[in-house]
């Protein structure tokens, strides 16, 4: 089963990545952003068929490792 | 006294904290971050370098590697951990001190040398130096300090910050900050004071040859304290 995590800087986190991006999409004629915020995507092929215990072990690597909380929020897509 | 060096995959300012330690004083062991055990300690340093090619996170992968569950040990019970760099940004991901350390606030990686101005001298790394302002160098990509407010509340009651970015007089001032750092934060404490985090090399000033003896002062006076 896939199961996919998406990591995001918290609202508060400066990103200066993503100001940059915007940047430059802004320079590229791309005038109308607000704001650009850079993230991370994570991919986890898993034996477990169980979606709910999958969901479950995803959460605890985030916790454990994927995601640092002090500065990022995650989300895990459902399972499909 | 007795020091251990841990050397992660990816660990380059290991070799060169060896022989800061050594040329002090210090019986010096090279622990590779596989072995389980740490040897008899008297100070663990975790050195700079790009653990893990900065994988992920800078230190995230390299805080769960084995010999680290030894070290968070070792730190519990009162031992002393000093993490430079890269050692300081495995120390903050496990969780041994507050905070983060993101990407510099201009992008660039940065190196060149500092002065810091001590903040705290109630602590065994840095009671009896005589300076105010030390002179050391940085090279960093990521050494933006960032955490929470709560988190800032809590350090500062604690008075947990070791040193502040500055300039050569020892005004802390936002045009000194080299990377952002909240409140030119360079280096911090855990609450009991016997972990320490800093971006900036000591190892790298301890040889006027090289660029500077700030970083002698550092390290004479830390065996001291421990003897």
């Amino acid at each position: 089963m896939k199961i996919s995590v998406i990591i995001t800087l918290k609202k508060d986190v400066l990103d200066p990545q993503g100001k940059v991006i915007h940047q430059t999409l802004d320079g590229m004629g791309f005038e109308d952003l607000n704001e650009v915020r850079q993230g991370k995507y994570f991919e986890i092929d898993t034996k477990e068929t169980d979606n709910d215990k999958a969901k479950a072990k995803v959460e605890e690597m985030c916790e454990k490792l994927l995601a640092n909380l002090v500065i990022e929020n995650y989300k895990i897509i459902d399972p499909k | 006294m007795k020091s251990s060096v841990i050397t992660f995959p990816g660990s380059n300012c290991d070799r060169d904290m060896d022989v800061a330690l050594k040329k002090f004083g210090f019986k010096n062991k090279m622990v590779w971050h596989a072995d389980a055990e740490l040897p008899k300690s008297d100070l663990v340093v975790l050195p700079g370098g790009f653990s893990y090619g900065d994988y992920l996170r800078c230190g995230s992968m390299a805080s769960k590697s084995k010999i680290m569950q030894s070290v968070i040990n070792f730190a519990n019970s009162g031992g002393m951990v000093m993490g430079i760099c890269n050692g300081f940004q495995i120390l903050v991901e496990t969780g041994l001190v507050p905070g983060v350390l993101l990407r510099n606030k201009y992008l660039e990686f940065i190196c060149k040398n500092v002065f810091v101005k001590i903040n705290d001298k109630k602590n065994k790394y840095f009671k009896n130096v005589d300076n105010e302002v030390l002179e050391f160098h940085i090279a960093h990509n990521e050494g933006n300090y960032f955490c929470t407010n709560d988190q800032l509340k809590e350090i500062e009651d604690n008075n947990q910050i070791a040193i502040n970015y500055c300039d050569k007089n020892g005004k802390i001032e936002d045009q000194f900050n080299p990377n952002g750092s909240l409140k030119n934060i360079a280096g911090i404490f855990n609450k009991e004071k016997n972990v320490l985090g800093m971006m900036p090399h000591p190892e790298r000033m301890i040889d006027t040859s090289l660029s500077g003896e700030d970083g002698s002062l550092f390290f004479k006076n830390l065996i001291n304290n421990l003897k």
